[in-house]
This record gives structure tokens, C-alpha cells and sequence, in this order.
């Protein structure tokens, strides 16, 4: 085991990269099922290595790791310290918590001929995410996006057999995903061209005497709209809630609960390792832009998901108010705030897969999810509604679920950088929480239920457990958040100590 | 395992009433009244077999909370919940309650202990949040359009103090870093919004709306249940964490007296002895102002001894509510010939409430009114006297008179159920063990007691107190001026208070009524109305829920992009 151990950062990303083109061969013969074993396997690897990398990184140091032996800034480099690792080990394991419940789930939404290239993408997505987590090279991370932005278009479309209008979403998401991916390459081009280098942390040394350089202001705002498009901050969010409604349940969930917080990431390390939050156009941003917009997407996100008919449409829009939390916290830079925002990296990634995955059982037995046919679905389903209510209760931020420790560090962070009617807000906006968690309540509790043709079961085992493990994820790290929120501190610290 | 055991074993005793209250609902119907009955019972036992300690420490978001603190004021307040608890439920065999109801007592017992023996603010912030949702479900569960809407005034004014109460605890913990429930004082940060949020729970004056309110639209057991808990549990935060506030004393002489003059008019008796429960928190508000050993002995003697008599009251109009249909002064009467035992023990109820010697209310109350002439306070200690003389008029002579003995209204009455005896006869037992034994409850208290209520000053000074105030109901009655039987509407001829007081009064209170309607109401309106334009924004067709066309996003993002580039120049 030792000569593989110094090499697992590369393994991260190699084994699903490697893994995606040897899952089409099970095309010939349509081994479907031994296509999702296969990919289960390779995410259960994938989510192993990431719990060795983090806690390398956590009880030892940083790890740098030299790709093909040129040493960075002129290679490429693998860096791994707490905050990606911490990254990694979110999306390695939703998608690990995720892949048992997705073969029935495939099975029911997704034509059968494409099972296989349907794992093969999401291998790719997963390599995609995954790298671009993992490098400590702005131009790759760039490469990776890619690779999991095209991925996800694929992925979504192939939610046609429930719904066209997935091809739609998919074609808008392109286009949007397009802009973003090209902004952001644009402000990647713009550094190289002032400072010749393209490693992040090379990066941060070199952009030290330039901050007044035109050049660099400009790659800023390229970087930081690019990746606000990609996280879907409010009023860039157009492209989401579409995705994630007509996208396959199992792409929901995954999306939902890493995608967007990649994006989270990425936009961190350039904000507060390459940049950092000491030059006047980073704080100007963060109070002009982030701030402001960060509150708009709290309320308008829960507004609008009050008024939703379809349920994944609803915590489409809920997950655009919260992405609204995480830059609240992002944009206040203080350790609280960006604590909060690391850790509703975390707790978030829980609920939404968690409240998603539910959705993902009652539309495997009703075809649908619109609240309408949810009507006294307590009764027939009462694990999966059960899940869906203790879900929503952790996106509210009961005492007791993580949605609480995101918030009371959002609010802690509010209060030490003075904006105590900030903190009113974020009260005031988990209060609509209430109100869309609540309606969802009222339809699948309080209703009578509605006669259908069939007797409509609970979901099979294959899909409660998971999703059972998820909840109990919820409660867990928010009763026991020693480890999230040490591990959130320690980045948050190091963000602003590298920048002060 | 020794790790779970070591964790588990010393729970605090309200959760383990809340795992109650879950198990409650998974029972049959009759197995869980009982078990709701016996598990307060069991856990009081649980209680005494405890050291005084911080038990249950687990760390949360790097705070130490202390889930368990059992010291003297916390034990002595856990205990007369437990025993409130199962009183209640008992009493409850006799009413017709559902098992939802059941687990809702249970539930708004076990928040309620469970916020006492908090250690910190953010356990007792949600244990208090927790007590105060099962506690409304108990007045919902009358299922009367006016209880519904009662619950949900009662539900705003709880949830709005429960708010207040953490933005108090967020701005303490971020200004002093100590989440320690201990005392607080006005001058610390953050310890006015924290008092505020104290003082709606224990029902300060002009924010005392939503106990009258509320709880006589209860059902029968659920007004009795609700009496001990929420109020109390307020006393207790506050002498924990205000103790010697000076305010606190003005403020409780306040309380001790205005509501006596809605008692006396008021016409449905459960709803005077909701008053009679603010006078009694003002004396314990009082105690807590003063600040002294003996005064805070005495606050939370009288909470111990209130939660006592005030439910026994309470019970013995419950069951006359239960047979006759009806609690109103002027539809009652006569009932001691069918219903003696609850007659019975109304008195005993009524004799501890007004304070006689050798009963309950007597060795609490003296302590505070003591306190306070030892401390020069001697407005105070008139007021106080004026107070006690109020809460014989109203409670102690004016509930069992017209409820038993006033003229026979012909109602065919039974005598109360048998659990609801029980469950009276052992408060009644209790009410006068008390009053006869003191050091029973005098050991127990938070400070060493050197205080003898039955000195020939104390006991002469209560007993010319009492007598005079008989004495003013006895004339008043015989020349006929009393207005006994007529609607409690007509009461302001009463001739004592003609000269404009009572009209004052009555104006006062429909308008602080009618006020706290009035908001609540039009903050409805209000919302509705906003509701109507958001969902214009909102809804399938609405500005935010549209899917824009894709132009119209690339036109966003570029001036997004605009926006930030343009920054630099600010």
C-alpha cells in the first residue's frame, strides 16, 4: 500500500477519469447493472480516498503533489490542504450516499438503452468536479469545469423521457454554463498575462504589487461573475431551477448537492488565496456586489419557491436563497461569516441531497412531484414524507439539525461585522422557509389523499436507506458539529490570515 | 457502552419527558393517560436519587452546554413541575382527552423541566421553544373557533417573546462570549432585550394579555396544565438571572394589583382565577426585586405553592365547568349539595390562596411581604397588603361563594369524576401538609431559611388582614350592594368603584384587549395584502418564476460585469 498512499491526490481525479471511458465497454453485451456496480465501486473508492486525503491533511499537513514530476509553479500542481479536501470529501460522498439509490431510480426515469452512457457521464461529472477541486492550477481548474459542465448538460438532457422540457433546460444551461466558463477563462487569460503563471499560489505572490494593475481588476470581475453564473447567485440563477427540475432525480441530487457548492469553492480560493481580501477592489466587491445581491437571492429565492406548484421546482428556488447564505457569509470576511459559508458548503450538500433524494422516491412511485399529487401522500409513503419534513426542517435551521449551525454562525458572523439588520433578515428569511416547508406539510399531512388507480407504495429499501442515511446525517452533524466546524475555523482562518 | 450509560443516565429528567411524549402517541388510548400519569411520578423519584451537579455536558458549535444543572433552585423547580405534571394528567383521566393532548401535556411538562435545568441559554432558548409549541396545541384541542384564535394570539405573543429572547442571547454571547445561564442583570449586554422576553412569559403588566386570554379557552385539563408551567418557568428564569433588579419590584407591585379589579368584574370564574394567577406572579416578582435571601426564598416558595393551590382552583371549576357546562359567576350556585367533595377542596384551595395560617399560601407570602418591610420598602409591603386583601375578595371567598353556595341556579350536577377527586384531594393534601409543616418545603429552598411564619405577629397581622376583608364582603353582601347575580358586565355599579375608576378600568382593558386584537388583526391584514403582490412576483407567471429568455440573463450577467469592473473607480 505505501507506493500508492503519496499518490492518491492524482488517484482522485485518474480513477473516475480512467474509469468513464471503461464503463462504455459494458455496452457490449448491455450490461446495464454491472455498469452501476461498476460505478458505485468507483465511487466508493473515490469517497475512501478522499477521507484518507482529509485526514492526512487534517492530522498532518498540506500535500502538494507534482503532476508527471514538474515541479509547480511549471507543472501542474495537486494541492490538497483542509478546504478541499473537505470539498472532495462532500462530493465523493453524496455521490457514494447516492449511487445505491440510483439504480432503481435510473431504471424508472431514463431510457434503457442509455443507462450506460448515462453512468459514463456521470463518472465524467464526477472527475470533473473532483478535479476541479482538487488542482492548484487555475488553467486546469478551467478544464475540469468543463469536463463536469458538459457532463451535467448531458446528464440533464436525459431527463427527456419524464419531461422535453429537460432539452430545453439543458440548451439554457449551455448556453449560460458557456458564458460563465468563458468568463472565467478570460479572467484566468488576463492573470497569466500580467503575471506568467497560472498556479494558484504563485498566483497570490505574484498579483502582491500589482494591485493597481487595470489588468487585474478586470481578470477579478471576468472571475467573479464567471463563477457567481455557474453558482447561480441571484440574478445569474435563470438556468437553475429549470436544471434541476427536469433533470433524472439521481442528477438532482448530485448537482444540487455539489455542483453549485464547487463553484462556491472555487470562487473562495480566488477570492481569498489569490486575491485576498486585503486589496480595496476585493472588499469593494464584496460590499457593493456580493452583499447586496447575497440578500436579494434570501428573499427572492424563498419568495418565489412559496409559489411553486412542482416540489423540485420549490427547493430549486430555496437552493438559490440559500447559495444567497453562503455569500452573505462569503461577503461579510470576517471568521464567523466565512465559517458560515464553509460549513453551509457542508450542511447544505446534506439537506438539499437528502430532500432531494426524497423527491426522487415519490417520483419513482408516482411518476410525478407536483404538490398536487402529493395530496395524503403521508399516509401511503409515510418514510419518504417523514424524510422530506425532517429535511425541510433542517433547511429552516431547527436547533438541533445543521441548517442550524450554518445559520448561527451567519448570524454570529453578521453581528461582528455590525449589520445587525442583516441578522433581522436571515431570521426573517428562514420565517419563508417555514412557510414553503409548511405548505408541503399541509398537502402531504393535512389533505385528504386523492383516489388513484393504483394502490401507491412506500419506495423500496434500496432508496429509503440512503436516503435515511442522509437525515440522519443532518441531525448528526448538527447535534455533533465538533468536526465542521473545526475543520470550517482552520479554513477560515487560514482565508483571512493569508490575506491580512 | 459505559460511555452511552454515562450519558444517557443522568438525562435530564424533561427529556426524558419529551421521549414520553413521543412514545405517548405510539401507545393505545388508555395506556398512554396512564403512563402520562405515572411517568412524572417515576422521574420525581429519579430526581431525589441525584446529586447537586452538572451532569449531561456536551459540546455544541464549541460552546459547553450544560443540559443538566441540578442545583437547589433548579431541583426544587423541576420538582414541583414533575408533581404539577402528573397532577395535571391525572386530573385529565377525568376529561375526555385524546392521546395527541396527552403527548402535548407531556411535551410542555418535559420543555418546560427540561429549559429549568438548562445550564446555558441555547438549551434553555429551545427547550422554551419546544414547551411553548406543545403548550398551544392544548388550547387548540377545545376545538372552538374562539380557541383557535385565542391559541394564535397566544402563539404570537410566545413566539414573539421566544424571538426576543434569542436576539437577547445572540447579542449577550456575542458581546460577553459566555453562554452561561446564570445572572444577568440589566446591565449587560443584551439584558433588556432578555428581560423583555422574561417579562411576556411571566406576564408583566401590559403585556399580560395572552394569559387571560388563552388560557381559560383551553380545554378543562389543558387550563389546569397550562397554569403551572409556562409563568413559572419565567419566575425561574428571572430570579436566576435578575435577582435584585430594582425595576422588577415596581414592576411586580404593579402586577400584584391591577388585575384585581378585572377579577373582581370579571364574570367567568376560570377566567378570574387567571387574574388571580398575575396578581400571585406580581408578589413573586416582587421577591425577585428584592433580591434578598429571605425575598427570593419567598418567590420561590409562592411559585411552589401557587403551582399548588392555583391548579387545585383550577381543577374544581374544571369539573364544575365539566358538569354544569358553564363557569360563569352569574349561571352558578348552590353546587355544594351535589358536588361536595369538589366543594370541599375548592375551599381548601381558596383558604390557601388568600393565605390563612396553617394553609400553603400563608408560609410563602408572608415571606416576601417580610422581606420587603425588612427592606424599607414600605409602599411595597402596603401594596402587598392590599393585594393579599384583593386575592381573599376574588379567590378565596368570591370563586367558592358563587360557584357553591350563592343561590341554587337548578343545574342536575354529578359530582366530579373520580381521577379528578384524586388528582385534587392529593393537591388539597399537599396545600395544607405544607401549611402545617413549612420545613417540608423550607429545606428545599435555594438559601438556608431562618424564617418562622408562625410567630403571634405574623399570624395576628394575617388573621386581622383576613378578617377585615370578610368582614368588607360579609357587609356588603348584607345590605345588598354585593351585585351578585347579574352578568359580570353590569358589575361597574359596584358602588366602591362608581366614581370613574371602574370605568377606567373597563376602558383600559377592552382597549389593551381590543389593542392587542386590533395589531394582530391588521398585521394579518397586512400581510395578506403583501402576500397578494408577492405572489405576483412570485407565482407560475410572476417576474421571479418566469424563465427569462436567455437574452435578457446575458444582459443581467454583462452588467453584472459591469458593475464590477466600474467598482474600481468608486
Amino acid at each position: 500500500m505505501n507506493f500508492i498512499l503519496p499518490h492518491l491526490p492524482v488517484l482522485q481525479v485518474a480513477i473516475p477519469l480512467i474509469a468513464a471511458p471503461v464503463c462504455v465497454l459494458f455496452t457490449f453485451g448491455g450490461h446495464r447493472k454491472l455498469a452501476w456496480l461498476f460505478t458505485l465501486a468507483i465511487s466508493w473508492v473515490c469517497f475512501l480516498i478522499a477521507v484518507a486525503l482529509l485526514s492526512r491533511v487534517l492530522l498532518d499537513t498540506d500535500i502538494s503533489y507534482a503532476i508527471g514530476n514538474w515541479p509547480p509553479p511549471f507543472g501542474i500542481e495537486y494541492r490538497v490542504d483542509p478546504i478541499n479536501a473537505f470539498v472532495l470529501l462532500i462530493i465523493s460522498g453524496i455521490s457514494a450516499i447516492a449511487l445505491p439509490f440510483a439504480r432503481l431510480s435510473v431504471e424508472k426515469e431514463i431510457e434503457t438503452d442509455r443507462h450506460i452512457l448515462f453512468y459514463t457521464s456521470y463518472l465524467l461529472c464526477l472527475t470533473g468536479l473532483l478535479g476541479v477541486t482538487i488542482t492548484g492550477d487555475a488553467f486546469n481548474i478551467f478544464v475540469f469545469l468543463e469536463i463536469s459542465s458538459l457532463s451535467t448538460y448531458v446528464l440533464i438532457a436525459t431527463g427527456v423521457r419524464q419531461n422535453r422540457r429537460a432539452l430545453t433546460a439543458a440548451y439554457n444551461y449551455l448556453i449560460l454554463g458557456t458564458i460563465g466558463a468563458t468568463f472565467f477563462v478570460i479572467g484566468i487569460g488576463l492573470l497569466y498575462m500580467v503575471t506568467g503563471t497560472l498556479n494558484i499560489g504563485d498566483l497570490a505572490e505574484r498579483l502582491q504589487p500589482l494591485s493597481d494593475n487595470r489588468v487585474v481588476h478586470a481578470a477579478f470581475a471576468f472571475i467573479v461573475i464567471g463563477m457567481g453564473l455557474k453558482l447561480a447567485l441571484f440574478p445569474m440563477h435563470v438556468w437553475l431551477p429549470n436544471a434541476y427540475t427536469y433533470a433524472p432525480s439521481l442528477v438532482t441530487v448530485f448537482l444540487a448537492a455539489t455542483s453549485t457548492k464547487v463553484s462556491v469553492y472555487v470562487l473562495l480560493r480566488f477570492l481569498f488565496t489569490a486575491f485576498g481580501p486585503s486589496y480595496d477592489f476585493v472588499t469593494l466587491t464584496f460590499e457593493f456586489v456580493l452583499l447586496p445581491l447575497a440578500i436579494v437571492a434570501m428573499f427572492a429565492g424563498s419568495l418565489t419557491a412559496i409559489f411553486q406548484t412542482n416540489a423540485k421546482r420549490l427547493f430549486a428556488y430555496s437552493s438559490v436563497a440559500q447559495l444567497g447564505y453562503m455569500m452573505l457569509g462569503v461577503s461579510l470576511s470576517n471568521i464567523p461569516g466565512l465559517m458560515a459559508t464553509i460549513l453551509h458548503i457542508f450542511n447544505h450538500a446534506l439537506m438539499k441531497g437528502a430532500l432531494f433524494m426524497a423527491l426522487g422516491c415519490v417520483m419513482y412511485r408516482l411518476g410525478t412531484v407536483s404538490l398536487g399529487s402529493m395530496k395524503g401522500l403521508s399516509r401511503s409513503m409515510p418514510w419518504t414524507m417523514g424524510a422530506l419534513i425532517l429535511g425541510g426542517l433542517s433547511l429552516i435551521g431547527v436547533p438541533g439539525t445543521v441548517g442550524f449551525i450554518s445559520k448561527w454562525h451567519l448570524i454570529l458572523g453578521t453581528l461582528e461585522a455590525g449589520y445587525w439588520p442583516i441578522a433581522i433578515l436571515i431570521v426573517g428569511s428562514s420565517l419563508l422557509a417555514v412557510i414553503y416547508i409548511w405548505k408541503i406539510v399541509e398537502v402531504a399531512y393535512l389533505e385528504k389523499g386523492i383516489n388513484r388507480e393504483e394502490i401507491v407504495k412506500e419506495a423500496p429499501i434500496s432508496m429509503l436507506a440512503p436516503l435515511w442515511v442522509l437525515v440522519i446525517l443532518n441531525f448528526y452533524f448538527g447535534i455533533d458539529a465538533d468536526l465542521t466546524t473545526w475543520v470550517a475555523r482552520n479554513v477560515a482562518e487560514t482565508f483571512l490570515g493569508a490575506g491580512a | 457502552m459505559t460511555a452511552a450509560a454515562e450519558i444517557l443516565l443522568p438525562l435530564n429528567p424533561g427529556i426524558w419527558l419529551i421521549v414520553g411524549a413521543l412514545i405517548a402517541v405510539l401507545l393505545p388510548q388508555t395506556l398512554s393517560r396512564w403512563f402520562a400519569v405515572i411517568l412524572p411520578v417515576f422521574l420525581i423519584a429519579f430526581l431525589f436519587s441525584l446529586n447537586f451537579d452538572n451532569y449531561g455536558a456536551i459540546s455544541f458549535l464549541n460552546y459547553n452546554l450544560e443540559t443538566f444543572r441540578l442545583d437547589s433552585l433548579s431541583r426544587i423547580f423541576g420538582l414541583i413541575f414533575l408533581i404539577a405534571s402528573a397532577l395535571g394528567n391525572l386530573y385529565a383521566l377525568g376529561d375526555d382527552v385524546n392521546k395527541l393532548q396527552c403527548s402535548a401535556a407531556l411535551a410542555y411538562a418535559g420543555g418546560t423541566i427540561a429549559a429549568v435545568f438548562a445550564g446555558d441559554m441555547i438549551t434553555l432558548f429551545i427547550f422554551f421553544e419546544i414547551a411553548t409549541i406543545a403548550s398551544v396545541f392544548l388550547i387548540w384541542a377545545r376545538r372552538t373557533e374562539r380557541a383557535f384564535t385565542a391559541g394564535m394570539r397566544y402563539l404570537i405573543f410566545q413566539i414573539g417573546a421566544g424571538v426576543i429572547l434569542l436576539a437577547g442571547l445572540l447579542v449577550h454571547v456575542s458581546a460577553t462570549g459566555s453562554i452561561d445561564f446564570d445572572k444577568i442583570g440589566l446591565d449587560a449586554s443584551g439584558g433588556i432585550l432578555i428581560l423583555t422576553a422574561f417579562g411576556i412569559k411571566s406576564a408583566f403588566p401590559l403585556v399580560h394579555n395572552w394569559l387571560q386570554d388563552a388560557y381559560p379557552e383551553a380545554t378543562i385539563s389543558g387550563t389546569v396544565i397550562l397554569s403551572g408551567f409556562t409563568t413559572k418557568l419565567a419566575i425561574y428564569a428571572l430570579a436566576r438571572s435578575y435577582a435584585g433588579t430594582e425595576i422588577l419590584i415596581w414592576i411586580g407591585a404593579v402586577m400584584a394589583v391591577f388585575p384585581i379589579f378585572y377579577a373582581i368584574i370579571e364574570n367567568d370564574l376560570r377566567r378570574v382565577l387567571t387574574y388571580s394567577l398575575n396578581v400571585q406572579l406580581g408578589f413573586m416578582v416582587v421577591g425577585i426585586g428584592i433580591g434578598t435571601e429571605i425575598a427570593l426564598n419567598g418567590a420561590v416558595s409562592h411559585a411552589v405553592v401557587h403551582i399548588l393551590y392555583k391548579a387545585l382552583l383550577l381543577m374544581s371549576m374544571g369539573a364544575v365547568l365539566l358538569r354544569t357546562g358553564t363557569c360563569n359567576a352569574s349561571e352558578l350556585g348552590g353546587l355544594v349539595k351535589t358536588m361536595p367533595w369538589t366543594a370541599a377542596f375548592c375551599i381548601v384551595g381558596a383558604i390557601s390562596a388568600s393565605a390563612f395560617p396553617l394553609f400553603s399560601g400563608f408560609i410563602s407570602k408572608s415571606m416576601i411581604i417580610t422581606a420587603a418591610g425588612e427592606q424599607g420598602y414600605w409602599i411595597i409591603w402596603l401594596i402587598l397588603l392590599f393585594a393579599s386583601a384583593g386575592v381573599l375578595y376574588h379567590s378565596g371567598i368570591r370563586i367558592p361563594y358563587f360557584a357553591f353556595f350563592s343561590e341554587d341556579k337548578g343545574h342536575d350536577a354529578k359530582e366530579a369524576p373520580r381521577p379528578m377527586l384524586l388528582a385534587m384531594c392529593i393537591a388539597a393534601f399537599l396545600c395544607v401538609i405544607i401549611g402545617v409543616f413549612p420545613a417540608l418545603l423550607y429545606t428545599m429552598l435555594p438559601f438556608p431559611v431562618d424564617y418562622d411564619p408562625y410567630t403571634v405577629y405574623h399570624v395576628i397581622n394575617q388573621l386581622q388582614l383576613l378578617m377585615f376583608a370578610a368582614l368588607a364582603f360579609t357587609v356588603l353582601k348584607l345590605i345588598n350592594i354585593y351585585p351578585s347575580d347579574i352578568q359580570g358586565t353590569n358589575l361597574d355599579t359596584d358602588w366602591f368603584y362608581r366614581k370613574g375608576l371602574m370605568a377606567l378600568i373597563i376602558f383600559s382593558n377592552r382597549h389593551i384587549n381590543t389593542g392587542c386584537r386590533v395589531v394582530c388583526d391588521s398585521a394579518v391584514g397586512i400581510i395578506s395584502k403583501i402576500i397578494n403582490s408577492l405572489k405576483l412576483l412570485g407565482n407560475n407567471d410572476g417576474i421571479l418564476s418566469r424563465t427569462p429568455a436567455l437574452g435578457s440573463s446575458i444582459a443581467w450577467i454583462s452588467s453584472l460585469l459591469l458593475l464590477v469592473l466600474l467598482l474600481r473607480f468608486a
